[in-house]
C-alpha cells in the first residue's frame, strides 16, 4: 500500500513538475514587470522632480531583480526537500530564459513572420519584400555600399592593427604603451561622437572662404581645390567607412600584438640566419603563425560592421547614395513606418550570420565533449 | 654619481661596432615614420574637437583650430559653449538621463546572467544543455532581428519613452553575451570549492551569494565595463525605444538631433561631443587593464 502510494506521488510529480517549473521561471520577471510598470506609470502622472524620480527608479530597478530573486528563493526553499531540489534551478535559471525568450527568440521568429507580410502586416505577400531587398535600383546601391564596408573594413583594420602591432612590438615598453593607447582610445568613444569628430575633420566651404575642415585645409594649402568629401560618389563611402576602421584598429591592434608576442623566438631566429629580411619574416613566418588570431579578428569586425547603422545616419543619413543595409533598415521601419520591409532587411542581415552561429554552436559542442 | 648610473655605463661592453649600430638606426627610421603618421592620423581629429570646443563661435568659423598653436594665450578661449550646451542645448539633462538608463541597463543583465550561469555551471536539471546552446546561438543574432516586435509589443503596453522599457530591452539585447562570459568563469572555479560549500551545508544561494560572485568579481568587472559603455554609447535602441524628445533624450540621441538641426554650428557640435565623451574616456584612462579586457570579452556581441 505505501509503495503504491509513494509511486502515485511521484507520477504526480513528473506531471506537476513541468507547469510548477515553468511558473517558478516566470515568477521572478513577472512580477518584476508588473511593480516596476506600475511605479513608472505612477510615477509618469505625478509631478515630482526628475531628480527624485531618477532615485526612486534606480532603487526599484538595480534593487527590485536582487529583492525578487531572494523572494522566490525562500518561496522555493519552504518547500518539500525533493520539490525544492527540483524546481531551486528554474528559480536561478527561469527569468535569463524568460528575457532571452521575449525579447530575442519571440521577436526574432515574428521579424521573419513579418517580412512575408505586406506593408500593414494584414495581408501575406510571399518574397515581395525580399524582390524589394534584391532588386530596387537604391537597394543595389545600398547593397554595393555594404558589400564595400563588410570587406575593406575588417581587412583594413586587421592589416592596419597588425602593422602597428609589429611596430609597436619593437618600442621600449613605455612608448609601446603610450603607442596602443593613443590606437586603442577610439574604441571608447560612441559611433555618434566619432561622426562628429570626424564630420569637423572633412568639413566643406566653397573655393574662396577659409577651410576650418582639416581635410579641405591641407587640400588647399597643397595648391588644390577644396572638395566636399561627403557628397561625391562613390568615393563618398570611402570617407565614412574609415571612420570604422578609425574605430576598430585598435581592437584588431590589441589582439594581434598578443598574437605577435606568442610567435617562438627561436622561429624568428631561424629564419634570421637563414637571411630573410623583416619583411619576408613578416609574411613568411609572423602572418601564418598567427592566421588564426587574423581570422577571428576579421570575422568579430565583419559582424560589427554589418550591423553598426550610426555613422551612417548621423554623417549623411544614408543620403548622396551613401546607404548601407543597417541604416536602411532603421529608415525603413522607424521612419517610414514600413515594418514589413524594415524586417525584410533585418533578416538579410541574420542570414549573413547563420553560418556563423553554427559554426559556433558545433564549435561549443566539441569543446565540451 | 649615482650606482645606477655607473651600472649602466658598464652594461654596453658588448656594444655592436658603431656602423652596424647606425645601420639599424637608419633601418628602424622608415618604420618610425610611419607610425608616427599613424598616431597622428589617430589622435590629431579628437585634438581638433577638443581644441575648438573650447574656442568662441566667431574663432571656429573664421580660422582653423590649428591656427591656436600659432599663440596659445591670446586664441579667443571661451567655456561658454559647454554652458551653452548643457542648459540652452538640454545636454545637461541627457548626461542624467544616460546615467539613469546605463545603470540599471547594466546591472540587471549582470545579475540575471549570474543567476543563469550559475545554475547552469553548477546544478542539475533537464534542458541544461539546451538552454546553453540556445544562448551560444543568440550571440550572434543581430539586434535588429528584434526590433520591430518589440517596439510593436511596448506600443501596446505603454512602455515606448519609458526608462524601464529600454532597461528591459538591454537587458534582453546584452544577456546572451553576460550569461556566456560569466559561464565560462563561474564553471572554471575548482568543483572541489563548491562541493565543499554544500558538505557543510550551504544551501545554492549561500554558495552562490558568498562564493561564487565574490569569486568572479573580475568576470563581472570586465563585462560591466564592457554592457556600461555600450548602453552609454548606444545609439540605435535609445532612438527606438525613447526617441528623441528632449525630456526623454540620452547624450548620444542628443548629439545625433543636434548634428541634424544645426549641423554648422561647431561650437556647439563641438562641446557637445566632448561632453558625450566624457564617461568613456574617464572609464578608459582609470580602468584601462579593466577597459581592454571587458571590450576584449565584448567583441562577440550579436
Amino acid at each position: 500500500m505505501a509503495q503504491i502510494s509513494s509511486k502515485n506521488n511521484r507520477l504526480f510529480e513528473v506531471f506537476a513538475a513541468t507547469p510548477v517549473r515553468i511558473a517558478v521561471s516566470l515568477i521572478v520577471p513577472v512580477v518584476t514587470f508588473i511593480v516596476l510598470r506600475w511605479s513608472f506609470i505612477f510615477m509618469r502622472d505625478s509631478e515630482a522632480s526628475k531628480f527624485l524620480i531618477g532615485i526612486v527608479a534606480l532603487t526599484i530597478g538595480v534593487g527590485g531583480v536582487w529583492v525578487l530573486f531572494a523572494a522566490t528563493n525562500n518561496l522555493v526553499s519552504m518547500l518539500p526537500t525533493r520539490m525544492r531540489d527540483m524546481l531551486l534551478p528554474f528559480v536561478f535559471v527561469g527569468p535569463a530564459i524568460a528575457v532571452l525568450l521575449f525579447y530575442i527568440v519571440f521577436p526574432a521568429l515574428r521579424t521573419i513572420f513579418l517580412s512575408f507580410m505586406n506593408r500593414t502586416s494584414t495581408e501575406f505577400v510571399g518574397l515581395r519584400n525580399y524582390e524589394f531587398v534584391f532588386t530596387d535600383p537604391q537597394m543595389l546601391i545600398i547593397l554595393r555600399n555594404t558589400l564595400f564596408w563588410v570587406i575593406i573594413v575588417p581587412f583594413m583594420a586587421v592589416a592596419l592593427g597588425l602593422i602597428i602591432a609589429v611596430m609597436a612590438d619593437r618600442l621600449k615598453p613605455g612608448w609601446e604603451k603610450i603607442t596602443k593607447s593613443m590606437i586603442f582610445l577610439p574604441m571608447a568613444i560612441s559611433f555618434v561622437g566619432a561622426s562628429v569628430i570626424w564630420r569637423f575633420v572633412y568639413y566643406y566651404q566653397p573655393a574662396g572662404y577659409e577651410q576650418i575642415g582639416l581635410l579641405n585645409a591641407i587640400v588647399t594649402a597643397l595648391g588644390g581645390e577644396p572638395v566636399a568629401w561627403l557628397i561625391i560618389r562613390p568615393w563618398n563611402n570611402f570617407f565614412l567607412l574609415f571612420i570604422m576602421i578609425w574605430l576598430q584598429t585598435g581592437f584588431a591592434m590589441v589582439i594581434q600584438s598578443a598574437a605577435v608576442k606568442g610567435v617562438p623566438n627561436s622561429l624568428l631566429e631561424a629564419a634570421r640566419i637563414d637571411g630573410a629580411g623583416e619583411i619576408r619574416i613578416f609574411f613568411n613566418v609572423t602572418i601564418p603563425y598567427i592566421k588564426g588570431t587574423i581570422l577571428t579578428v576579421m570575422t568579430t569586425i565583419l559582424f560589427m560592421v554589418l550591423k553598426i547603422f550610426d555613422i551612417v545616419y548621423v554623417m549623411t543619413s544614408g543620403n548622396y547614395d551613401t546607404g548601407i543595409v543597417a541604416s536602411r533598415m532603421y529608415k525603413e521601419a522607424f521612419i517610414y513606418r514600413n515594418f514589413s520591409r524594415g524586417s525584410a532587411l533585418a533578416v538579410f542581415l541574420f542570414i549573413v550570420v547563420i553560418p556563423f552561429m553554427i559554426r559556433n554552436i558545433t564549435q561549443m559542442r566539441e569543446n565540451r565533449r | 654619481m649615482s650606482d645606477a648610473a655607473i651600472e649602466n655605463r658598464q652594461i654596453p661592453v658588448n656594444k655592436p661596432p658603431a656602423s652596424v649600430r647606425i645601420q639599424s638606426i637608419m633601418k628602424a627610421i622608415p618604420m618610425r615614420i610611419v607610425l608616427i603618421v599613424i598616431i597622428l592620423i589617430w589622435f590629431v581629429p579628437i585634438l581638433g574637437l577638443l581644441v575648438s570646443s573650447f574656442r568662441t563661435p566667431e574663432a571656429i568659423n573664421n580660422t582653423g583650430w590649428w591656427t591656436v598653436f600659432g599663440n596659445i594665450v591670446a586664441a579667443d578661449w571661451t567655456l561658454s559653449n559647454y554652458i551653452g550646451v548643457l542648459y540652452a542645448d538640454f545636454m545637461g539633462l541627457a548626461f542624467l538621463n544616460s546615467m539613469l538608463v546605463t545603470i540599471p541597463s547594466t546591472v540587471i543583465p549582470i545579475t540575471i546572467a549570474a543567476f543563469a550561469a550559475y545554475a547552469i555551471a553548477w546544478m542539475d536539471f533537464p534542458g541544461r544543455e539546451a538552454i546553453f546552446v540556445m544562448i551560444v546561438g543568440l550571440l550572434v543574432v543581430p539586434l535588429q532581428m528584434a526590433l520591430i516586435p518589440v517596439l510593436k509589443v511596448y506600443t501596446a503596453n505603454q512602455l515606448n519613452g519609458t526608462y524601464l522599457g529600454i532597461w528591459l530591452a538591454h537587458t534582453g539585447f546584452g544577456l546572451p553575451l553576460a550569461t556566456y562570459l560569466l559561464f565560462g568563469y563561474i564553471s572554471g572555479i575548482p568543483k572541489e570549492i563548491i562541493e565543499s560549500a554544500h558538505a557543510d551545508g550551504a544551501t545554492p544561494w549561500m554558495s552562490f551569494t558568498r562564493l561564487v560572485l565574490p569569486l568572479s568579481k573580475p568576470s563581472i568587472a570586465s563585462f560591466a565595463i564592457f554592457q556600461f559603455l555600450w548602453v552609454w554609447n548606444d545609439l540605435l535602441v535609445a532612438l527606438v525605444f525613447l526617441g528623441t524628445k528632449k525630456e526623454n533624450a540620452l547624450v548620444t540621441t542628443r548629439l545625433a538631433e543636434m548634428v541634424g538641426s544645426r549641423g554648422q554650428d561647431w561650437h556647439v557640435l563641438t562641446s557637445g561631443a566632448f561632453l558625450t565623451m566624457i564617461m568613456p574616456l574617464i572609464i578608459f584612462f582609470s580602468l584601462q587593464r579593466y577597459f581592454v579586457r571587458g571590450m576584449m570579452a565584448g567583441s562577440v556581441k550579436g
